[in-house]
Formats: C-alpha cells, structure tokens, sequence
C-alpha cells in the first residue's frame, strides 16, 4: 500500500486528513493524486457497469411498487462503490455483500434474478455462491465480516492467492462483529478489504451518533490495520484503492464517503430525518455524471456511445421485468430439504404432514 | 468412513478420550483444523486439546484473539471455503457471544444457499455444574441450541461415546454443538474406538422393565447410579442415553417406554422450557396409551445457576430421581388400566 500512504501515515496506519480521489466533480483529473488512474478500457467498462447497475436499482425500485419485490434497499448514489469495488477483484477473489449490494452483485455476473431472490420474499439466496465467488447476501449486521476473514484465511491455509472483500456501512461499524473481524484480520494478517460505504445513514440514524472517531477509516488503528479514505462517488478512485488493497499482503479498511440518494428502502421515508437540500448537494456529485463527464473529455466516449450504452442499460432492465414478472414455482417440500445434509426422520414426519394438508 | 481411527480398549478419562479423537481427526484429514481460546500451549483449560498444537503445528492448532463471535464467524468462512474447524468455547456461558453467528448464520446457510454452501463446523462448548465452578461457568445451555434448526446437538455420557460422538461430529457436513460435559472429563472408562454405530442414534445403557429414565451428558452417571440404588426398593430401571439432543431419536426413546410404561426425564438445566418438556411432549405423545403414568422431568430449579456451596442442591442426584420414580402412580395401576 506504499503509493497509498506517505510514510509517516504508514507507519501511524493513520488515512489521509482529505479523501483520495482521481476525478473531481466535474470529472477532471485530480493533479498529484497518490492513486493510480486505471487504464482507459477500465474507465470504460466502470462507467458501463455504473450506467446498467443504476438502471437496474431504478427497475428494483419500480418493481416494489408494483409488488413485484417484498422491498428493496437502493443503492442509487452508491454505484462508484459497488462497480469500482467490484471490477477490481481478480477472478479468484470473493465478495462478501450485503442487503444493499445489489448492483455489486450483478457487476459480478450474477443473475439479476438470483440478486434479487431473497428480496422477492423466498427463502433461499437464488444464485450458487461458488459460481460467481460472491458470498450470500447478508443482512445481521457485520456478521459477514468475519467469514470473509476466515475466508480468506482458509485461502492463505491452503496456499492459495485469494483475498476477499466485505461490504458493509456505516452503521454496521458500530457492530461487534466488525471490531472482532478488524482485530482477527490483524492478527492474521490477513487479505481482507473491509469496505466501508459510509452513506451518511444507518437507516435514519447520522453517522454523528454512530462514532466519535475522526473517520471511520481511523477505526483500523487500534487493530493495526492500514486505512484509506477514499472519495466513494469516484469510481476511478474507489477502483485504484480497492485493487491495490486486494493485492495487499493483508487488511486494509478502506472508508468510501458517499451518499444514499433513496430511502433505505421503499418502506422508509428519508423526509423525516433529512432535508431536500443535503440530498440535491449530493445529486450535485454524482458518481455517474462525473466519470461519464471525464470520459467525454478525453474522447472516451461520444453520443452514439452514450446511446447504445443507454440501450443495453434499458434490455437489461426489460430482462429484469421479464424475470420477475414471471411467476416463480415454489415447493413447499424443499423447505424441508436443505435444513440438513439428510432431512432427519422428524423432518421428513413435517414434510409429509404438509403434504397431506395441501393434497 | 473415518481412517486414522484408534483402536484396541483402553481405560481413559473422557478428556482424553476426546483429546484422542481431535488428534486423530487431525491425523485422519488435513482440513480440519482446531482453535479457540488457549487451546495452543496450554492445551485448553481443560487440557482436552494437550499436545495437539506440538504435534500438528501451529497452522493448524492455534490460540486465536479473545472473541467468541470472531472465532464461530472466521469458522463459518473457513468452512465455506472448504475447511472443517473445530472451535472451542472456553465456558458454556461465555458462548453466548457467538450466539448470533451460531444461529443465524451457522445453522442457515446450508438452507439459505439451497445446499451450495456446506458449514460443517463443530463447536465444542464444555457445559453443566458440579465442578465447584463461580457463576458463568455452569451452565446448561442444550436448549438455547436445540432450538435452533439446522444445528445438530450432541453430547457424551462415557469416554467411549465422546471419542465416538466427536470423530462422527467432525466427520458430519452439518454444524455440530458437541456438548462435553465438564464434570465427567476425569471419570475414566473404557475405551473402544472404532467408527461410531450411530451418531444420531440414543443408546439403551441399561436394561429394566418398570421404568426408563431418560438422560444425558452429565447425567446418565447419575441415572445409573440411581438404577443401582432402585434395585434395592424393587424397581427395574432402564436407562436411555440420548447422545443426540438433536435430532431426537423418538424411535429407541419410545420402544423403551412402551417396554416399562413409566418414565423419567433427567438434567441439569433449569426445567421451564426447558429441553426435558420437549422430551415428555414427544414421549406422551406417541405412547400416551402405554403410559401408567404422567412423564415426569427432574432438573435443575428454575433459578441462576448456583454458587460452589450450593450447587449441590441444585443438581438433580439419586435420591431426587428415586423420588420422582416413586411418584409413578404405582399403587394407581389397576385403576388407571381399568379406567
Ligand atoms: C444486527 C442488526 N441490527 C439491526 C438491523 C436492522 N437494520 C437493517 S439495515 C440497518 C441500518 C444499517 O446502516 P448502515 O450499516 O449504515 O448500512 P446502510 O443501510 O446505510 O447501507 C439496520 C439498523 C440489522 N439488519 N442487523
Ligand atoms: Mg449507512
């Protein structure tokens, strides 16, 4: 992590007074920057799965209200996060996501479908976590902290070179769970990045009555883990630090300021604990806009490209539609099946007994 | 089926019965590994893990840092990634920590991943009284767990069954709470080794016809000894030994009380809501017409579990037993029969 931190911050793990970050808002290129601007073609595909990520979060949200989705926790605001984190693990590296993470997930390659499973209200994950490496959505707060960390650690037992990356929010810093994992990580130093979106909200709760700390990246000192501030609207930025971190021999935290542009979720509503004007402040940054400006200016990309991106953003949206307007078969008996490796003979007596009732 | 198995009886304590079966787990199968709280040099409070950490080295035995979630959530992603830990938990009460990680996501994922994912960790939690032990650490903690789907519950009454039980354990692909109860880790008993006959399966210890008591871990002893002192008042008594707390084996539990027709229920945690009413629900109702009398449970009061001095009147014993089995409704016979 040398690029990242002057010496002195090195050796006092301490982050940077001000965000890191590669763009500015209007998305021109920060001089002096301690992070690496990623190549051109990664500019590019950042800004197209940015484009369909938020296509897609704006679909899940039209699909709660046509009572489609159970609910549906958006991350629109948050996709310099999502996509920058993501395309940056390497193909054997796992991402441990939360509730919030969907559009994480569907960088990944994972089904829009399966990424949305559980939000539909069924009762399983609706995609195979070794197939894509992502690891199942998690909802308890922080507690996919530590499997990312044993984890990865288990990857390190086997002399395999797989790191792992966890997502989790602001308030979820508050968690046990993330201090027992920061502190393990430490230990062991382990290849973790514990990937902080600090959206400014736990719900309705400000980071102001969550912490005391100067940032939340601060929160690594006491466990000896190196921390990075890092702009979270910036894609470029949030890329560059996140690979780097990933190819570290051991955790990072890294501290992604940004902004939940939604409610938490369609149930919740935002106006009863913040005001029009911080939201518009932050409409202002927004993550998309900034890269999409940059890559205009570089010659990156042009109308005709604009539009087909817009095309494929909205075929994948219609594929979304498609998938869940569509009827899913339950069984009722499969909720019997994978409680156990073998159903027990109890199991098989409750199975039986709901079978009659539904006969 | 389980190599590296020992082999040839010996008479050992259940400590190291257990001590024998983690080093032959280890020996058996490069992935498991073994960790917790001064469960390296020390060799585990209770010295169940001595040795271990010298002879497979330190990547595979180790101390971790002091927290109970970390080390059942680290095991949790180490088993998702192919590995098979087996974690202690230094007390009974200072699981509770991880209970969280225990239940929401230890007991779940195979589920929630519609079988994908495979958790097969085994978390071993010494548990119950009667060491002369200060408040937090005598718990009787089954019911917490048993209550929970998706885990199995398990614990030994001999050295034999804890060597047995715990290799099966390891062996399993779901998550095991494997119950050791402390105030047996230094009766000695024989030693058979060889694979288990049945790891979910209860044992009958000892055959009787006029009442079974039914018990476990910590007090299947008891409940011998109570057969012992019973046979001097006339009673023949059988005595079950669950091992399996979950899943429950209805089958050799209820042919045992269709065979007597009376039965008991015994353990030391505290009985409301506790892990015996399920027992007496279950019993009651598959052999309700066999019964001549109510299912009674003896357990520990309904109270905080008691200090050094008075622990004693707390833990079910003999005369305790003998007592509920006197209240059998055994003069009522033919009235309840003719009724
Ligand atoms: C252990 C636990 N406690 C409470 C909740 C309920 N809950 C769900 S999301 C949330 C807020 C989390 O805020 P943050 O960590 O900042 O993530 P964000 O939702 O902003 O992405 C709360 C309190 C929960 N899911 N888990
Ligand atoms: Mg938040």
């Amino acid at each position: 992590m040398a690029r990242l931190r002057a010496p002195e911050r090195e050796r006092t793990l301490l982050p940077s007074e001000e965000p890191l970050s590669l763009l500015r808002k209007d998305g021109s290129p920060v001089e002096d920057s301690p992070l690496e601007m990623p190549d051109d073609d990664v500019l590019v595909r950042l800004h197209r799965h940015m484009v369909i990520g938020r296509r897609f979060d704006t679909q899940a949200t039209a699909l709660t209200k046509q009572g489609r989705l159970a609910v549906y926790p958006s991350s629109r605001g948050q996709e310099a996060c999502q996509v920058g984190a993501v395309l940056a693990l390497r193909e054997q590296d796992w991402l441990f996501p939360t509730y919030r993470d969907s559009v994480a997930l569907v960088t990944r390659g994972v089904d829009p479908a399966g990424a949305l499973t559980l939000l539909r209200g069924d009762w399983h994950l609706g995609y195979d976590p070794h197939e894509h490496r992502v690891g199942p959505q998690c909802t308890p707060l922080a507690t996919n902290t530590p499997h990312a960390v044993g984890f990865a650690h288990a990857a390190r037992l086997k002399g395999e070179d797989t790191a792992a990356l966890v997502m989790l929010g602001d308030g979820a810093t508050s968690e046990g769970d993330t201090h027992e994992a920061l502190n393990f990580a430490g230990v062991w130093r382990t290849p973790v990045v514990f990937l902080v979106q600090n959206n400014g909200y736990a719900i309705s709760v400000p980071l102001s009555k969550q912490t005391a700390a100067p940032s939340l990246a601060h929160k690594g000192i006491g466990y000896g883990v190196p921390s990075v501030l890092v702009d979270g609207n910036d894609a470029a930025a949030v890329y560059a630090v996140v690979r780097e971190a990933l190819r570290a021999d051991g955790p990072t935290l890294v501290e992604a300021i940004t902004y939940r542009i939604e409610a938490h979720t369609n149930a919740d509503d935002a106006t009863r604990y913040r005001d029009a004007d911080e939201v518009a402040a932050w409409l202002d940054r927004d993550p998309v806009d900034r890269l999409e400006a940059h890559l205009v200016s570089r010659g990156l990309l042009d109308a005709a490209g604009k539009r087909a991106l817009a095309e494929e953003a909205e075929a994948f949206a219609a594929r979304v539609r498609e998938q869940l307007n569509a009827d899913v078969e339950t069984d009722p008996a499969e909720l019997f099946a994978h409680v156990y490796a073998e159903p027990t003979t109890h199991l098989r007596e409750q199975a039986a007994q709901l079978a009659r009732e539904l006969a | 089926m389980t190599t590296g198995t020992t082999t040839g009886t010996t008479v050992v304590s259940m400590a190291a019965a257990l001590n024998r079966a983690l080093a032959d787990a280890l020996e058996a199968d490069e992935r498991v590994l073994v960790f917790g709280e001064d469960v390296g040099a020390l060799g585990g409070v209770f010295r169940v893990t001595d040795g271990l950490a010298a002879r497979f080295g330190e990547r595979r035995v180790f101390d971790t840092p002091l927290a109970e979630s970390g080390i059942v959530g680290t095991a949790i992603g180490m088993a998702m990634n192919g590995l098979r830990p087996v974690v202690e938990m230094q007390f009974d009460a200072f699981a509770y920590p991880a209970f969280e990680q225990i239940t929401s996501h230890l007991a779940k994922l195979r589920n929630r991943t519609r079988g994908r994912v495979e958790v097969p960790v085994v978390i071993r939690v010494p548990y119950g009284g009667g060491i002369g032990g200060v408040e937090h650490h005598c718990d009787s903690s089954e019911a917490y767990y048993t209550h929970t789907p998706g885990l199995r519950v398990v614990t030994p009454g001999t050295p034999d069954d804890a060597y047995r039980l715990l290799r099966d354990a390891i062996d399993s692909p779901d998550p095991v709470v494997f119950l050791e109860p402390k105030r047996r880790y230094w009766t000695k008993g024989p030693l058979h080794g060889g694979p288990a006959a049945a790891f979910d399966r209860a044992v009958v210890r000892r055959h009787g016809r006029d009442v079974t008591l039914i018990a476990y871990g910590p007090m299947v002893a008891t409940a011998l000894e109570t057969a012992e002192a019973a046979r001097e008042e006339g009673w023949d008594v059988e005595v079950v030994d669950l091992r399996s707390l979950s899943p429950f084996d209805d089958e050799t539990v209820c042919a045992s009380v269709r065979r007597t027709g009376r039965a008991v229920v015994v353990h030391e945690a505290s009985g409301f809501g506790g892990y015996g009413a399920e027992v007496v629900a279950r019993v009651t109702e598959r052999c309700f017409h066999h019964l001549h009398a109510p299912v009674l449970r003896v357990t520990g009061f309904d109270i905080p579990y008691p200090p050094p001095k008075l622990e004693k009147h707390h833990l079910p014993g003999v005369d305790r037993v003998l007592d509920a089995i006197d209240r059998l409704q055994w003069d009522d016979r033919v009235v309840v029969r003719g009724a």
